[in-house]
């Protein structure tokens, strides 16, 4: 078990550099950054000396070597843009993210679990499957297309809601969140639901499939046959055998919601990681893009790796497999 | 029937939003300021944000005359240096009393090695104390543009910067963050109140303000909104009150929204094609631009209207010379734009013996308002008259190092004199022989003497009118001689609400709410 435990995270520290090389070989083609910080009237000698400054005249090597050193100790260095602390930076833009994937998340599961339900039971009537054919909509429309037809209709056709941004905050020590104020909430209200569209279709598609899977099986006949009330036999029977997968869906699926919420969070100038990564690329901002990427593969990372050790845990056949 | 109540509900919510801030200021702009330090980037938009918040020693009228500010008048007192008499009775907004020795230091931070915004004073020497109202500030040469110059250096506190250790700049190299990046103390109309990044920052009135305010607010709320639409969204459903940044294709929507007004302009900007004019090209072919024939043929190729009407939409300025309008130096006689002849065209190009001959086009499509479509149209028109030129866009940041590296055969260029407002910008940074300050943005690396020493008499003429009869002069040479080939002054358009007034919105497109009323 040790054994297992050291390789899978020797693997997750591999991967972790493998993004950092990636992601700085990309900024080697992305451009001068010094060409974008420049104002018009600065002269070439000021801009060779501003690159020789910032160390872009160094070998690559050495450029990378820095960069990993400082990066696995939290520094990603100063953005170019607004001479603000990289880290400060994120971390002050990564509750804002959190809170719209964790409220996107729940919401997947409130509206996907029941409509998944309702259309593996119902399946062939016209309601299951015209929701069958609205979830391939959803499935297949653009985020930011979702994303402002929303605020077409709820916010300035009914002014229900806020077409942007996420309303007052209150700060719980380093963490700021809306939840707690009417106008936090009602701004979440949107951008959540554009992000979590997506996912809702993955929920439904996947609960009304293992249901229908279920429904098949000898328990729910016996059961059926033993005269148990049918929202109890789906209910509390069929749908807690549905769901082990779907939370395995839901927790993998998380790092690509924290990813996807880029789109979103431009569409509704929601202030969080993707709209500063949005900014940063525009800016070759470089300390800031590296450190987006870093953080946010660290993220998809350490999820992978949990799920892995858990389902070694769970199943000792995984364990035998690496070895 | 619900949706009535729907609609009733809402209503009623912005009427009592709309009683409750009856002198805010919900600006929503397309992009957010950077810094709260003046000096940590010299970009255009955040300086004219900062304005609101800090001052310089001199300031323009909105018709772009240079006027006292911080300093109420100015001589020189040798052909080197400047006296400034300063505003007696000025405080900064934390209760300091603005005098000589803030001036020492503030310009000792901006003109430090390691500041972003040094190359906007390029005639600057050194600062000295004479009392504790009055300056001298050396120079290089006696260039009157100096005065414009200094319209964009704010005045910091020096007591402030050295309690906050903020006597240095910023210096992104060094990897400190400053104070001034989050906090202010300047002498403006205004006051920051609060500000979360890409959220908002609050703007409150600066009751101690040394000039007689004209506008009427209380607070500003600034919002930037990045996305087009969204922003769009914001004015219809009044979330905002007014943007800066109303897109093109939505004007016509938010023309017909009822309590919404849009202005619209042309903006200081002109867009050019310019052309490589080294010996050979980057990859070694031999370089045909240097005929002036090339040059003057591809002027006659380009259909200037067809570009006005099917790609600006009828909104842009078309151009017959290099700098705006509003720009001093311009001459309505030379803005005439060149005729489209295309058959003139091929016959020049015939002579020049360069007919089909393959050259690229390097555009951006982040930078000039439908520069996509513009260099697009461009690549037809040439090619119909015999030439091969092939389009090479993308964004900003991966273009313009080819374009400053010298390695393009053409390329788009967009220059509005900013922060000097004056033709001397683009002569003696674009269309000079690049050598010290001159020529930056001289990326073909042409060099044409006799325009380089009317530019440099007219850096020396204190008269402003022989002045600027020289800088005409000199954009009379650079059309002639086909340096670049102007195409268009591109629009601009803000977008509010009924209730705002007196909004000034000058060619430069910079926010100054100091005028801006509200409500009456």
């Amino acid at each position: 078990m040790i054994v297992f435990l050291i390789k899978r995270l020797a693997n997750a520290v591999l991967v972790m550099l493998a993004v950092a090389l990636l992601a700085f070989l990309i900024f080697r083609f992305a451009g001068d950054p010094v060409e974008l910080m420049a104002n018009e009237q600065m002269s070439q000698a000021d801009r060779i000396e501003l690159r020789e400054k910032l160390g872009l005249n160094d070998p690559f090597v050495t450029q990378f070597g820095r960069f990993v050193v400082n990066a696995a100790q939290g520094d990603f260095g100063i953005s170019y843009r607004n001479g603000q602390d990289v880290m400060k930076l994120i971390a002050e833009r990564f509750p804002a993210t959190m809170e719209l994937a964790l409220v996107a998340t729940i919401l997947s599961l409130l509206i996907g679990i029941p409509l998944g339900v309702i259309t593996a039971i119902h399946r062939g009537r016209w309601y299951s499957e015209g929701l069958q054919f609205v979830s391939i909509i959803g499935v297949s429309l653009p985020s930011f297309v979702v994303g402002i037809l929303l605020i077409l209709v709820f916010a300035v056709t009914f002014g229900l809601v806020p077409a942007f941004g996420r309303g007052d905050v209150v700060q719980l020590g380093w963490w700021s969140t809306g939840l707690l104020t009417a106008s936090g909430r009602a701004s979440l209200l949107l951008p959540s639901l554009a992000l979590a569209l997506y996912q809702i279709t993955l929920v439904m598609r996947l609960v009304r499939a293992e249901m229908m899977e279920v429904l098949r099986s000898d328990f729910v006949k016996f059961a059926r046959a033993r005269g148990v009330p049918r929202w109890r036999i789906y209910f509390r029977h069929a749908l807690r055998n549905c769901l082990m997968p779907v939370v395995t869906m839901t927790a993998m699926n998380f790092g690509s919601l924290i990813a996807f919420a880029l789109i979103t969070e431009t569409v509704f100038q929601w202030p969080g990681m993707g709209m500063l990564f949005i900014q940063a690329v525009t800016f070759l901002d470089m300390p800031v893009m590296a450190g987006y990427l870093c953080i946010v593969s660290f993220i998809f990372v350490t999820l992978n790796t949990l799920v892995d050790i858990a389902y070694a845990v769970i199943d000792p056949r995984l364990r035998d497999a690496t070895r | 029937m619900k949706l009535r109540k729907h609609l009733l509900a809402g209503l009623a919510l912005t009427f009592l939003a709309s009683a409750a801030s009856a002198e805010t200021l919900r600006w929503g702009s397309p992009r957010d300021i950077f810094s709260l330090d003046p000096y940590s980037y010299g970009s255009t938009s955040n300086l004219a944000f900062l304005n609101h918040v800090y001052e310089g020693l001199t300031r323009y009228t909105p018709e772009f005359k240079v006027e006292p500010a911080l300093a109420t008048s100015w001589e020189m007192v040798s052909d080197k240096v400047w006296r400034f008499h300063l505003r007696k009775g000025v405080k900064f907004q934390n209760g300091a009393d603005f005098t000589a020795d803030d001036v020492v230091a503030s310009m000792a931070r901006v003109s430090h090695p390691t500041s972003p915004l040094r190359g906007n004073i390029p005639a600057y020497v050194s600062t000295t104390k004479v009392d504790d109202y009055t300056v001298d500030i050396a120079v290089n040469s006696p260039n009157p543009l100096f005065l414009n110059d200094m319209t964009n250096i704010f005045m910091f506190d020096k007591d402030w910067l050295v309690d906050n250790k903020s006597e240095l700049p910023t210096d992104v190299g060094a990897k400190v963050e400053g104070f001034a990046t989050y906090n202010t103390n300047g002498t403006g109309p205004f006051k920051v109140e609060s500000r979360v990044p890409d959220s908002k920052t609050v703007l409150v009135k600066n009751d101690g303000w040394w000039d007689t305010p004209k506008h009427n607010l209380d607070r500003i709320e600034f919002m930037p909104i990045t996305s087009a639409a969204t922003r769009v969204a914001a004015l219809l459903s009044g979330e905002i009150d007014l943007t800066d940044g109303a897109p093109v294709q939505d004007l016509e929507r938010l023309k017909s929204a009822p309590d919404l007004k849009v202005v619209e302009r042309t903006d200081l900007r002109t867009v050019h094609m310019v052309f490589n004019r080294h010996e050979t090209f980057a990859d070694g072919r031999e370089n045909f631009f240097n005929n002036i024939k090339v040059r003057q043929a591809i002027d006659h190729a380009i259909d200037r209207q067809l570009i006005f009407k099917r790609v600006m939409r009828g909104k842009s300025h078309v151009a017959g010379t290099m700098v705006a309008p509003e720009i001093p130096g311009y001459s309505a006689e030379l803005d005439v734009p060149t005729t489209y002849d295309p058959e003139l065209s091929k016959k020049l190009l015939e002579e020049a013996g360069a007919v089909g001959k393959e050259f690229t086009l390097v555009c951006m499509n982040d930078e000039s308002v439908n520069e996509e479509d513009v260099c697009s149209a461009l690549v037809s028109m040439l090619s119909r008259v015999g030439l091969k030129p092939t389009l090479d866009i993308g964004p900003r940041a991966v273009q313009a190092p080819k374009r400053a590296g010298g390695k393009s055969d053409a390329y788009m260029i967009g220059w509005a004199n900013e922060p000097t407002l004056d033709a001397y910008s683009i002569l003696v940074q674009v269309l000079s022989t690049r050598e010290g300050a001159a020529g930056v943005a001289n990326y073909g690396g042409w060099s044409y003497p006799e325009l380089d020493a009317m530019v440099k008499k007219a850096a020396l003429e204190m008269d402003h009118d022989k002045r600027l009869a020289i800088e005409t002069e000199a954009l009379k040479f650079a059309k002639d001689e086909v340096i670049m080939i102007p195409l268009h002054q591109q629009p601009m358009a803000w977008a509010m609400s009924k209730n705002v007034t007196d909004v000034t919105i000058r060619a430069d497109n910079k926010p100054r709410h100091w005028l801006t009323r509200i409500g009456d």
